[in-house]
Order: C-alpha cells, then sequence, then structure tokens
C-alpha cells in the first residue's frame, strides 16, 4: 500500500474515529450541553477549511471570500428546505435537507464558475482582493433579497419587501423561522463526503493537473494542461463543497442573516487552513476542530481571539513575501521531507 | 566517446539543410521569418529553420543571443509578432503553449521548471497527462477508468524513467533530487507528453563532463528510439559538436550561420561572434 493511501485511511479513519466517540459520549449523556451544540458547526466548519484547503493549499489561489458561498449555500438551502417544508408539505426532514444540502452546492457552484471566470485570470495579491470583494458583494445582494412562501409557490423580491403570503427570508433581517433540521449524523456525512471528493481528487489525474499548476504555470502548459479548466475545477468544487456547508449551517439555527458570513468567517476559516498546515487536509480537519471547541472551553481565551488572528495573519503575509519563512513553513508541513525517503522504493 | 558517424547534409527545399534520411519525410518543424520584438528590441528577427523528422539540431550563440527566446516563440510562451511556425506542417498561429504541446512540441527549460513540491513519478505522469485520460467524477469515485488508466500511466512512467535510470527515485520528491537528476528529469517529463520534436535548453549546464558524455549518448538513444526529433540550446561545444547534424548560429537575435558542425567551426563570421573581431592580416 502507498504512503497515500495510508494517509488517506488515517484521515478517514480520524474522522471515524472522532464520530464514534461523540456518539458514545452523546448516548451516555456525557457530553456537555455546549459542547454538543458545537458538533454541528464543527462539522460545517471542517467542511469550510477543507474546502478552502483546496483552493489555496492545492490550487495555490490565496481566496478571501469563502464566507461568501457559504452564504449562497445557506440562503438557497434553507430556502429549498421550508419551501419543500411548508410550500409542498414534505414532512421528512431527512429530505428536505438532502435537497437543501444539494440546492446550496448547487448555488454555490453557479456562484464559483461566475466568479471564477473574472477571478482566476488575475494572480496574486490581485485574485485575494478581487475574492474579498467578491464576499462582500454576495453579502451585500444577500441583504436586498426578499422571498415568501405563498402556498406551494415562492416569491422574490429584490429590495421590496412587499411580497405576497409568508416572509421567509426578509432582506437584512435574515431568514427567519427556520425549522431547525441539521443534525450531527448529516455533519458527519458532509465531512465524509468533502474528505472523499478532496482527498480522491488530490491523488488522480485532475488533482494532479491542479497541483502541476500550483507548482509552475509555465511547465504545466509547456506539457499541454489547460490552466484555466483545473484551476476553474478547483475553485467551483471548492465553492460547492462551501455551499454545501452554509445550508448545513443554515438549517442549525433558526434565523439567519448574511451578517453571519461577513469577511470575518473568510478569514476564521482561513486561519484554520494556515494553522493546519496549507495544503494539509488532515491539519485542517483538526484546527477547525480545536479552534472551533476551544473558545467554548476556554471562554476566557476569547477575547484574544482577534489579537490570535491578527498574529496568524501578519505571519501569513511575512511567510508569503518572505523566502526564509517560505522554507520553514513548507518544512513544517508534515509528510514532506520523510515522505520523500519513504516513498523511495514503494 | 567514439567520434560520431557524420550524417550526410543535403538542402532542404526551402531556408537551410536536412539530414538525407528525414529528406522524403514532412520537416518536423518549419519555422519562416519568424520574428518578435520587445518594446523595441528585436530579440529574434527573419529566423527561419527547418528540422528533419529524426534530426538532432543545435542552436547556439553568445549569451543574449535569442537562444531561449526562439524557444519560448516555439512553444508559444511568446506570441511572435511576425512570422510563421509550423509543425509537422500544421501552422500554430493563434495557439498557446498547452495547444502547441499537443501539436508534438516538448521543452525543457535553462532555469529548471519541475512540479517540484511532487514526487518523480508524479511529475512524469503529468507528463502523461493528455494520453492517458479520465475525467473529474471517475477520479473521485474511483470507477473503472482511473484505475486502468493510473496502471497504465505507473507502468509507462517507469519505464520512460528507466531511461536514465531513475526508476528508484520514482517515490522521491523532484524539487529534492540533485540537479543533475533534476535535468534529466525535465526531460523524462518532456518525453512523457509524447513529442515528435523536444526542445531542451541548456541541457548539460552544471553537469560534470562524465554526466556530459552520458547525457549525449541518452540524447542520441531517446532520438533513436522515439524516432523524434531534438533541438538542443547548449554552451558546451563538445556536447554540441559531437551530436548535433545541422547547427544554427544567432547572434543578436538573428540568424549568422546554418550548416554542418565542421562547416560551422570553420565559418569566420561564427568565429568572430565568439571571439570578437580578430586584427586584420
Ligand atoms: N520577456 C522579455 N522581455 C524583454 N526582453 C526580453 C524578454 N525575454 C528576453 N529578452 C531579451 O531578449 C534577449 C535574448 O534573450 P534570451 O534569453 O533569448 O537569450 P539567450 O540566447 O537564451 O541567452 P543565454 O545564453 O544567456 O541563455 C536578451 O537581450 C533579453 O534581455
Ligand atoms: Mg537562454
Amino acid at each position: 500500500m502507498s504512503k497515500k493511501t495510508i494517509d488517506k485511511l488515517l484521515t478517514f479513519g480520524m474522522v471515524i474515529a472522532a464520530f464514534i466517540v461523540c456518539q458514545v459520549m452523546i448516548a451516555n449523556g456525557a457530553m456537555s450541553r455546549s459542547l454538543r451544540g458545537q458538533l454541528i458547526p464543527i462539522c460545517v466548519y471542517i467542511v469550510m477549511a477543507v474546502s478552502l484547503n483546496l483552493t489555496v493549499g492545492i490550487s495555490g489561489e490565496l481566496s478571501l471570500g469563502h464566507a461568501g458561498f457559504m452564504s449562497v449555500g445557506a440562503f438557497s438551502g434553507v430556502v429549498m428546505a421550508m419551501w419543500l417544508k411548508n410550500g409542498l408539505g414534505v414532512s421528512n426532514t431527512l429530505i428536505c435537507l438532502s435537497a437543501a444540502l444539494v440546492t446550496g452546492g448547487l448555488f454555490a457552484g453557479i456562484a464559483g464558475v461566475l466568479i471564477g471566470i473574472p477571478v482566476l485570470r488575475l494572480r496574486g495579491d490581485y485574485l485575494a482582493i478581487v475574492t474579498l470583494a467578491f464576499g462582500e458583494i454576495i453579502r451585500n445582494v444577500m441583504n436586498c433579497i426578499y422571498i415568501s412562501i405563498e402556498g406551494s409557490s415562492l416569491h422574490f423580491g429584490f429590495v421590496n419587501p412587499k411580497l405576497p403570503g409568508k416572509l421567509l427570508v426578509n432582506g437584512p433581517a435574515g431568514a427567519t423561522g427556520v425549522a431547525k433540521m441539521s443534525t450531527f449524523v448529516m455533519g458527519f456525512v458532509l465531512v465524509m463526503i468533502t474528505l472523499l471528493v478532496v482527498l480522491n481528487l488530490i491523488d488522480s489525474r485532475s488533482g494532479r493537473a491542479i497541483m502541476a499548476i500550483r507548482d509552475s504555470r509555465i511547465a504545466a502548459e509547456s506539457v499541454g494542461l489547460n490552466v484555466t479548466k483545473y484551476k476553474m475545477m478547483a475553485f467551483v468544487t471548492s465553492a460547492v463543497l462551501a455551499g454545501m456547508a452554509g445550508a448545513l449551517y443554515g438549517l442549525n439555527f433558526s434565523t439567519i442573516t448574511a451578517s453571519k458570513f461577513k469577511f470575518d468567517t473568510s478569514i476564521l476559516v482561513l486561519v484554520f487552513v494556515v494553522l493546519g498546515g496549507i495544503g494539509n487536509i488532515r491539519g485542517s480537519i483538526i484546527a477547525a476542530t480545536l479552534l472551533t471547541v476551544l473558545p467554548e472551553l476556554l471562554r476566557a481565551f476569547s477575547d484574544y481571539r482577534m489579537l490570535v488572528y491578527a498574529i496568524v495573519l501578519i505571519l501569513v503575509m511575512l511567510a508569503t513575501n518572505n523566502p526564509t519563512l517560505r522554507t520553514f513553513f513548507s518544512g513544517l508541513k508534515p509528510g514532506k521531507k520523510s515522505s520523500a525517503a519513504k516513498e523511495g522504493k514503494q | 566517446m567514439s567520434q560520431p558517424v557524420r550524417t550526410k547534409m543535403v538542402p532542404a527545399p526551402s531556408h537551410g539543410i536536412l539530414p538525407e534520411r528525414d529528406v522524403n519525410e514532412r520537416p518536423v518543424l518549419e519555422a519562416r521569418n519568424l520574428g518578435i520584438d520587445f518594446g523595441g528590441l528585436h530579440a529574434v528577427e527573419d529566423f527561419n529553420l527547418i528540422i528533419g523528422r529524426t534530426e538532432i539540431a543545435g542552436l547556439i550563440g553568445p549569451n543574449g543571443a535569442g537562444k531561449t527566446t526562439v524557444f519560448n516563440l516555439l512553444t508559444k510562451v511568446y506570441q511572435p509578432t511576425m512570422g510563421t511556425i509550423l509543425i509537422n506542417g500544421k501552422d500554430t498561429a493563434g495557439m498557446d503553449t498547452a495547444q502547441a504541446s499537443m501539436m508534438g512540441i516538448a521543452r525543457t527549460f535553462q532555469n529548471i521548471r519541475l512540479f517540484s513540491n511532487m514526487t518523480v513519478e508524479d511529475n512524469v505522469r503529468i507528463g502523461l497527462h493528455n494520453q492517458f485520460r479520465y475525467n473529474m467524477f471517475s477520479g473521485i469515485l474511483r470507477l473503472p477508468g482511473f484505475w486502468s488508466s493510473e496502471r497504465r500511466m505507473h507502468e509507462r512512467s517507469m519505464d520512460l524513467l528507466s531511461i536514465f535510470d531513475m526508476q528508484d527515485m520514482a517515490g522521491a520528491i523532484a524539487g529534492s533530487l540533485p540537479y543533475g537528476a533534476q535535468r534529466r528529469l525535465e526531460i523524462v517529463r518532456a518525453l512523457a507528453t509524447n513529442p515528435s520534436l523536444l526542445l531542451l535548453d541548456e541541457p548539460a549546464a552544471g553537469m560534470n563532463p562524465h554526466e556530459t558524455e552520458e547525457l549525449m549518448d541518452n540524447i542520441v538513444r531517446i532520438r533513436d528510439r522515439f524516432h523524434i526529433a531534438v533541438m538542443l540550446i547548449e554552451h558546451d561545444m563538445k556536447l554540441v559538436m559531437g551530436i548535433c547534424e545541422g547547427i544554427c548560429v544567432l547572434n543578436y537575435g538573428r540568424i549568422i550561420a546554418k550548416g554542418t558542425p565542421e562547416e560551422i567551426q570553420n565559418n569566420p563570421t561564427v568565429i568572430e561572434a565568439y571571439l570578437g573581431r580578430q586584427k586584420e592580416g
């Protein structure tokens, strides 16, 4: 078995083991209420971090608008679920929830294509700035959308709250009266789907092409790779997964507003990715879990969270501009140097 | 190395010479009046060249003569400001680098450009990208297409790596290889694209005389085994004069001489370009 396969099994094993431990603890009443409330957000942030790592670490594009895709997924997913439930009278929450995830992924994917076309023409800092702007634009657009359900039909309004029927999405006030459909099991399933997609993609023809373009665009072109196609593939896949995470997140609360998907959220997810190791999927999972749980466990620590962000971000900026630090960081990536020696004679 | 057997070179229909054995076949490359300006600087001008199907051709010239620029033009890294490039008889106007690669042109780089965070084998597999195809979904869902293509890619990669006895390094990270091995890996990766013309930009740079001799043998063997044409830029005259059949000399972006190694060695213009103007009398 190759090192890649072992690595992958280890990642899946870790997630499955954690899931089983949580389930046992819940069954025995050994898990605190506040921690139980964190389980779904943990799953959401794992998916967010892993999917952002696909863009930042695997494809090598610094994107600062990941929360924008989460937002699109959350609103479209919530609308789909509530329309199925209240409009069409589907009583099975599993169906509503699954449909919501698919819808969230689909809409976020469409947003990914639309944003990717102009954005992926840019490089480096410009790409970061434009994705940041797009994240904010999406949030502002969400602030102006009004959707109501009347019988089995949906009504849409832009900047116009006067819609017939019962208002579901109410502009800046967001979606209200949402049925909390998300479950920890669905969160776990979504994490597994995300890992399956991302890990198998990386270890396949398309994923190799994505990483080749990251390592040397000119060399990648010289062996006949279509750069735009593979950058787009990574970007849109990442957006779809973020959209699904958004839908799960949206259906975990009775109210959801666009302000929950601000720039801060994008940065938070980026912090998970950087702390877990750029390009390191397992690291993203661990970082997302710990940093989501920690502020809950150490409430006092949460005051310093912004300070930690600031420090990390400064480090990131230094690292991307300083060759010495860059080699230092790449040396920190686990399994990089050692794998070279070990895999030598597979 | 023993004295190479000299190929007989004969005049080609247009602009130059071809190995006699390639005369009846379509040339692999034809460049006509090729030129590029960089904001007023004529980096390459009026470049005419024809390369036979199995020729080993040399492109030499002093530093800054425009040799790498010619490679960048042929591979469409730069779009020529004038002129035509025919690869296997097909005009490459309007194509990009990836399309030129699919037309059968492959290259290495003067300053090595490997996929340095990936393994040696993955570097070769990326070279095989367009020959063993399966889509993203087969890859994610591990459908049968994935397994069969990956297996064949593995076999082919190992086969290609064996040209330079590099199978043992297949799992190593490309960026961690010694310099000479990185240069060889670049050649393997280029060969993986199944080219009909292989462009090598200073393949012997940084190699010791022993490694260079081995490289010379290997270039000839690669040509014989894959039946491809090779065009190389090199400052090592022993290598150029030893294996090149036709040589083209560039100075200040213009071709100043074309011919066989003997003709080039005795060409006064070439000697002048390399050694500076000789004293009269
Ligand atoms: N992208 C570019 N923009 C502007 N000028 C360029 C560019 N690329 C090359 N040049 C110029 O074109 C000329 C030829 O450069 P080129 O790299 O082709 O030389 P070379 O023959 O490969 O030299 P060397 O033997 O040093 O590799 C040089 O004067 C160089 O400065
Ligand atoms: Mg050069």
